[in-house]
């Protein structure tokens, strides 16, 4: 087996049960996406881990650089006014 | 999807950023901290190759682990330890998965992992270069060999690697089942007939001390224990798991009323540990080098399935190619 004649990397999602989201549980190789379905469902759900599956090509995803984390997540850290607990609301006042 | 993001690494080390030294002390003041590294995060070179042999080693040991339980799928003694054996050996082929992409995430493909475990480059756990000849050995392999992998593996769930970490919480859930079955396997054989004692007695006794082995060399003869403890991918040293394996085991022994087979086994009173003889790292090494009962023979059954899938492999991107061509 060639690298060319690798099967393509998938990322699998699974709903481990409705009314739950997909979560990402790892990635499988397959030839195609009918392939990728059956090879996360033995891979993943040998004990009822799922209702559902996901997969999509690895080579399809977009993800943020490390390095721009701070750019991209610090700017929330200094505005704690979007939590409830940031307002002050004396105890007598019920139900907010 | 963490296999081609590695391209943007380069992105890290451009000249007036952080130099090597800066980013090496940022990484483990993470490690310290028990963040987790993740594939896409600055890592020095040493912690990747440590990482990438040391998974794929372990990927390796779950594959060709197949090969001595499937050995018996067929002569099972019933229909329930037959399905039994057959889940135990899909988990072994899941765990290996799970394993090989871990591995991948650090930018090494599998085709280069199957090729180093098929070329006889890497290596893979000496335990499985030993003989099945016995059913009792199905239940030896499930109590000793997966009580010792689960030993070893339950510290690696807190690795500061995020996708080993991740495998190996799945891996330890799933193994505790095979370790229990193989305890009621000695158990129904030590309640058995004598002849099925003798049976469970003799499986202990060609187990008992290369599951000992499993642990690797002793604290002072292993070279990676230091630096791999300080980047937080191995918890506890060797010596300390092994001890914590004979503690358990032994009672368990006792309650199977089988004799371990070390003249020299006792409880030292003062520490509340089982102490055992001296360890034949001769045996080790040898069985290390490739001179186990076994070695040739696993290897050639791995090479063999891998050619005999061959046409599998190319007929299903044949067929990919054809319905996209379409």
């Amino acid at each position: 087996m060639t690298a060319h004649s690798q099967w393509p990397l998938y990322e699998v999602f699974i709903r481990a049960r409705s009314g739950l989201e997909h979560k990402h549980v790892g990635s499988i190789h397959a030839a195609d996406d009918r392939m990728a379905i059956e090879h996360a469902r033995d891979t993943y759900t040998r004990r009822q881990e799922g209702v559902s599956i996901w997969v999509v090509r690895s080579s399809q995803i977009t993800a943020s650089d490390p390095a721009e984390a701070g750019a991209l997540f610090e700017p929330a850290k200094d505005k704690v006014y979007r939590h409830p607990t940031f307002y002050e609301i004396p105890d007598e006042v019920k139900n907010l | 999807m963490y296999t081609q993001a590695l391209d943007s690494l380069e992105a890290d080390l451009l000249p007036g950023e952080e130099s090597t030294a800066a980013l090496e002390q940022r990484f483990q003041a993470k490690v310290d901290a028990e963040e987790r590294i993740e594939p896409k995060d600055w890592m020095p070179d040493a912690y990747r190759q440590t990482l990438i042999r040391q998974i794929s080693q372990h990927a390796h040991s779950e594959i060709v682990g197949m090969l001595p339980e499937s050995n018996w799928i067929t002569r099972a003694p019933s229909l329930r330890r037959k399905a039994v054996l057959m889940a135990k050996v899909q988990d072994e082929g899941g765990h290996g998965l799970y394993l090989y992409s871990a591995a991948e995430t650090l930018g090494v493909s599998r085709d280069e992992l199957l090729e180093q475990l098929l070329s006889g480059a890497a290596k893979y756990s000496s335990i499985f270069n030993y003989p099945t000849p016995t059913w009792a050995d199905i239940g030896a392999i499930g109590w000793l060999v997966d009580g010792a992998a689960i030993m070893n593996q339950i510290p690696i769930c807190r690795c500061s690697y995020g996708p080993y970490a991740r495998a190996m919480v799945r891996i330890c859930k799933e193994e505790s089942f095979h370790q229990r079955q193989g305890f009621e396997i000695m158990m129904t054989l030590a309640h058995g007939t004598a002849e099925q004692r003798r049976m469970a007695q003799d499986a202990l006794n060609r187990w008992w001390w290369p599951s000992i082995m499993m642990f690797g060399p002793s604290d002072a003869d292993s070279k990676h224990t230091t630096q791999s403890m300080r980047w937080k991918i191995k918890r506890f040293s060797n010596d300390e798991l092994r001890q914590k394996f004979v503690d358990s085991i032994v009672p368990q022994a006792q309650f199977l009323k089988l004799a371990v087979p070390d003249p020299d086994l006792h409880l030292d009173a003062a520490s509340g540990h089982y102490r055992t003889g001296a360890i034949d790292w001769n045996e080790f090494n040898q069985v290390l080098k490739g001179n186990g009962p076994c070695n040739r023979e696993r290897l050639a059954a791995r090479r063999r399935a891998h050619e005999d899938g061959r046409w599998v492999r190319e007929a299903a991107m044949a067929h990919e190619a054809k319905e996209r061509s379409r």
